[in-house]
């Protein structure tokens, strides 16, 4: 389970920094630090473990039918890379608490970074595929939150987008390699799929997976054609550059490249697909290197180089290659992290990291001047440090490596890396540390204080240490290394820094002996690149998004012009297509049901449904007369519902009809009353013809139901009514009971827009719409008697009776039609009636019940009884039921469902009040003389003119 | 009667389609509430029809039609109450901010209904 924790420990510890900025900068970066040694002390514990040979595993399941698990293991690679992502992390983190200027968030950059680093770990530890990949994205994610980090800065934001641009589709590439490699294996697990080289490499679908595991491998790390998002993701602050792009982001791909060598490597395909973009990368970062003036952006494209290298080591496929590459992803990490500690330190110091403004630092800052001295000679690859050995090892691997039947190119081509690499990296010592001190530096530059040049040290101790003992320091580290890597013997080599007369160290001689001679006769040489083309990576990345951009953009202008009226007729136009598709590919024949007889008062119903639809299609312009018309279709509707044998939907259907009418007149009182005719004749007839189409498509449907016969569960619930649920309404036992817990849904949606509607219609009394609601002008002549003293006498005595129709319903709805939904419509209307009748003012003033509170304790009380369900052992909302005896009372039934639909009746009643009175709130508004502000009581019988005012 | 039913389904169905393409939104909101009736009535048809059998346990009841359509419908209804009020609603806040309750919030001066142009990338058209 720790291999888990070393993987959530950062996840976790994300939350901490922005905690503890609170308590101080140090606190925050000590936690951040804090949590970084937790998860690599818990690293080192298996340690002993790992250098043994053993594998750790650790896992659950989490999706088994997807083959999505959480399994982690640990062997040698894992132990490796996870080491580096977290203890370069730990250096990490101290350097940057000193190099953030004051003004900088800390807390958001100690969260990215750890969030960034538990996703590395993630990669590293990951013995699922599936999972692998989230993590991988979540490095692509977290990166862009990092290098974007300076969000005040276009290049940062830029380089960020570009990153994610770049690493977010070599990512999709990437999921669509490993799913394939999954399906080959039959497994997404790691280790099982290590174990099927043979199945794999035979597989016709080898190829494809390989290209595509190679698109996620090579963008994140850099390779050409895909290095140009590395140097501009060098506008991040340096500790994001320092981490990024020596230890972890980029050697993601590295990783990948390393833990699928068992099974991608040694065919032909992998030999020329990575070898040969390995060696390009490298040849042509090194020379961009060369030519770069701003010391990260020298740096970035060295990275650029040194990947190629290793990409290169890895695509030979020979064992021995394998282990340079191990040995290099470790120097790699140690000399290229002190060197961007470094030109941070100088940028920090000097105030530039123009090399063109710099020269002479040695004299003025001698401890960062030698640690960049010591670091860069091992970047070029100087006898008696660790970039030396590595080098040596892949230039001996180059010299026996034939590229389609010659000999010659990649020996030369890995020679002229060098070359490049020891000008570069001599042209970083030489032409800022070295020369005369100059006077016009932006600041004085002196040495940091430690915790900047600390963390660079102890890199560089390490850097001299393995040139000096690779075997006794760097050897078992190796060994354990290469050996998960390559997953089988390991081959003979030695880690010394003699090997006698080789190959390789002729080719490291004429290296730094071009190399240097190259940095001599640099401004000739400068000169010349000049002159020659440079073809701007970052432009042409715009120009193919721009080009996209406008792509897209006249694909989905041609089909959708921003006109919701357009897009609707294109959407049912759709729907009556598939309809009629699947229509026409059917067969049809008559259904076998036996029909019940047409009763004439159905006829005439039917008459008047159809005439009434009619009539809302012809007069919808006339909004109100519409308005009512659509009430006709309504109350037909409802009166099906009681003739169809459906009560409960009858009376269901007849209350939301009255809401239903009260609302839209309460709309209509401020939106215009009548549309104008601005329908062309083709439009309308265009409309008319789907329209047509759509009808037949639904009433042929549902007759085409109608006239068959089906299997239905109906059985069960009449059944279990009674004996289950204690009810003998099915339909209320249904809602309250079996089906509880979508019930519970509903009410909720039904609250949210509730106060989906108070947000809007509130927000509306403010601002530059509330001012205009408060001049507003009536469009409708007013009656004189805005409180009719039949209505405000009528609905004040119906109330009373109305509420006790409400409970009488709400009491019954369990036996017989009734419920929870009819009681609270029925009482809504009540409440609502006084509204209208006596005014808002009036009423408000009365009704002291906040609808926003009623709302939340109905979902309360309905999830109460839900909850109560678990004290007696049983799930969520099962319920219960008794039957009681009371004198005078006589015997009665209790059900815990009827506590349920108590909540039932709250929210409605609360979500109905709460969207209808704050809509008569805007009326009012809107009628209201700005005198009047506050309610006032009108008297019983008020004149026209106290009317007006309430 | 099964036909009278399914041909009343049809019918409520042409006129909500017909009228939720018109432009503006008190006549989508009228076609939504039929649309709405269709569809309601669609699903409780789904349970075939039957008369005077409704889903109440008595010894003296012939037979029972499905419950289960009429408790779905049920809570259609209300939840279909609240979709109309939230959309009447919108559409109302829509009118006071823009001035307009065309569906594309077309100004009222600007009196023709395709309207083509295209907005520029990154500003809405007012």
């Amino acid at each position: 389970m720790s291999l888990a924790l070393i993987v959530m420990l950062p996840f976790l510890g994300a939350l901490l920094p922005a905690l503890m900025l609170r308590a101080g900068r140090n606190a925050c970066a000590t936690s951040t630090f804090t949590v970084s040694l937790l998860a690599f002390l818990l690293l080192l514990t298996h340690a002993p473990a790992v250098f043994r040979g053993e594998v750790v595993q650790a896992g659950w399941e989490w999706l088994p039918q997807l083959g999505l698990n959480v399994n982690f293991f640990l062997d040698g690679l894992g132990f490796f890379f996870a080491g580096l992502i977290l203890g370069i992390g730990l250096l990490i983190i101290t350097y940057a608490r000193f190099y953030l200027a004051k003004d900088d968030p800390m807390g958001s950059f100690y969260t990215y970074l750890l969030l960034f680093q538990g996703a590395m770990v993630g990669i590293v530890l990951s013995d699922n595929i599936l999972l692998l990949l989230i993590f991988w994205e979540l490095t692509s994610l977290s990166s862009f939150l990092l290098i974007g980090y300076w969000r005040h800065l276009p290049e940062g934001r830029q380089g960020a987008r570009m990153a994610l641009t770049i690493t977010g589709a070599g990512g999709l590439s990437m999921i669509a390699g490993m799913l394939l490699l999954g399906h080959i294996a039959g497994s997404y697990d790691l280790s099982v799929i290590l174990q099927h080289k043979e199945t794999i490499q035979a597989s016709p679908l080898y190829l494809p997976a390989l290209l595509l595991i190679l698109g996620g491998c090579f963008t994140k790390s850099a390779q050409f054609p895909f290095h140009f998002w590395l140097p501009h993701a060098m506008a991040a602050p340096t500790p994001v550059s320092a981490y990024l792009h020596s230890a972890t982001m980029v050697k993601a791909g590295l990783f990948l490249l390393a833990r699928l060598w068992p099974v991608l490597a040694g065919t032909d395909a992998w030999f020329y697909l990575v070898a040969t973009t390995g060696l390009v990368t490298m040849v042509i970062g090194a020379w961009i290197a060369l030519f770069k003036d701003d010391l990260k952006g020298l740096l970035a494209f060295s990275t650029v180089s040194h990947l190629g290298l290793v990409t290169f080591l890895l695509g030979l496929g020979s064992p021995m290659a394998a282990v340079a590459a191990v040995f290099h992803i470790l120097n790699h990490a140690t000399f290229k992290a002190a060197l961007f500690m470094n030109a941070g330190i100088v940028d920090h110091e000097a105030g530039t990291r123009d090399i063109k403004r710099l020269g002479g630092l040695m004299a003025l800052m001698p401890i960062s001047g030698t640690l960049a001295l010591l670091a860069a000679a091992s970047m070029a690859g100087m006898p008696f440090l660790n970039g030396f050995l590595s080098k040596e090892m892949m230039l001996e691997a180059a010299a026996h490596t034939a590229w389609l039947g010659q000999d010659w190119p990649v020996p030369l081509l890995a020679t002229l890396g060098a070359v490049c690499s020891v000008a570069y990296s001599f042209r970083y010592i030489v032409h800022v540390f070295f020369g005369k001190p100059r006077n016009d530096y932006p600041h004085i530059p002196h040495d940091p204080p430690l915790g900047l040049w600390g963390p660079p040290a102890l890199l560089v101790a390490l850097v001299v240490l393995i040139g000096l003992f690779p075997a006794p320091i760097a050897g078992p580290l190796v060994a354990t290394v290469a050996g998960a890597v390559i997953g089988g013997p390991l081959p003979d080599y030695h880690l010394a820094l003699w090997h006698g007369f080789t190959p390789a160290l002729f080719m490291s001689a004429i290296a730094i002996a071009l190399g240097l001679a190259l940095l001599w006769r640099y401004p000739a040489l400068r000169a010349a690149w000049q002159a020659g083309p440079h073809p701007d990576a970052k432009t042409m990345f715009q120009a193919s998004i721009a080009g996209a951009v406008a792509l897209a953009q006249r694909g989905m202008h041609g089909l959708h012009n921003a006109s919701l009226q357009r897009h609707l007729a294109f959407m049912l136009g759709a729907a009556v297509l598939l309809g009629g598709a699947a229509f026409f590919g059917a067969s049809h024949s008559p259904g076998s049901r036996a029909l019940l007889p047409a009763h004439p008062v159905a006829v005439i119903a039917w008459l008047l449904l159809a005439a009434a639809s009619l009539a809302v299609v012809c007069l919808h312009r006339q909004r109100l007369v519409a308005l009512l018309t659509v009430g006709v279709v309504g109350l037909i509707v409802c009166l099906g519902f009681i003739y169809f044998s459906a009560p409960d939907l009858a009376l269901t259907q007849i209350s939301v009809e009255v809401v239903t009418v009260i609302l839209l007149l309460l709309a209509l009182n401020l939106l215009p009353k009548e549309t104008p005719a601005e329908s062309s004749l083709g439009r309308k007839w265009r409309d008319a013809g789907l329209a047509s189409l759509a009808g037949m498509g639904v009433g042929g449907a549902c007759w085409a139901m109608l006239t068959r016969d089906a299997a239905t569960l109906s059985g069960y619930y009449l059944e279990k009514s009674v004996p289950g649920g204690g009810g003998t309404n099915v339909v209320n036992v249904i809602l309250v009971d079996f089906r509880g817990f979508d019930t519970f849904g509903e009410i909720i949606v039904l609250g949210i827009a509730a106060l989906a509607i108070y947000a809007l219609l509130d927000g509306a009394l403010q601002g530059a719409v509330g001012r205009k609601l408060a001049a507003w002008v009536p469009d409708q002549k007013r009656s004189g008697d805005r409180h009719p003293l039949l209505l405000v006498v009528a609905t004040r005595v119906m109330l009373p009776l109305a509420l006790m129709v409400g409970a009488y319903i709400f009491l019954r709805g369990h036996n017989v039609p009734g419920g929870g939904f009819i009681a609270a419509l029925v009482v809504a209307i009540a409440l609502i009636m006084q509204y209208m009748a006596s005014g808002f003012g009036w009423a408000a003033q009365r009704m002291k019940v906040d609808y926003h509170a009623l709302i939340g304790l109905g979902v309360l009380v309905a999830g109460a009884t839900g909850i109560a369900a678990w004290l007696a052992d049983h799930p969520f909302l099962t319920s219960t039921f008794g039957h009681f005896h009371l004198p005078l009372v006589g015997e009665f039934e209790l059900a815990s469902a009827m506590a349920f639909d108590t909540g039932v009746f709250l929210t409605v009643v609360g979500a109905v009040m709460l969207a209808l009175a704050n809509l008569s709130r805007i009326g009012r508004r809107a009628e209201c003389l700005p005198v009047c502000a506050a309610p006032r009581r009108p008297p019983l019988q008020p004149t026209p003119n106290q009317a007006e005012e309430a | 009667m099964e036909w009278l039913v399914a041909s009343a389904v049809g019918i409520m169905t042409a006129a909500g389609v017909y009228l939720v393409l018109r432009g503006r939104t008190f006549a989508v909101v009228l076609g939504l509430s039929l649309l709405t009736y269709a569809t309601n009535v669609f699903l409780f048809a789904s349970g075939r029809l039957a008369v005077n059998m409704p889903p109440v346990i008595s010894k003296l009841a012939s037979g029972y039609t499905d419950p289960l359509p009429q408790a779905l419908v049920l809570t259609a209804i209300v939840i279909s109450f609240g979709m109309t009020a939230v959309i009447v609603v919108l559409a109302l806040r829509s009118y006071l901010e823009s001035g307009s309750d065309h569906v594309d919030g077309i100004p009222e001066t600007i009196e023709h209904e395709n309207f083509e142009s295209v907005p520029d990338a990154g500003e809405t058209r007012r």
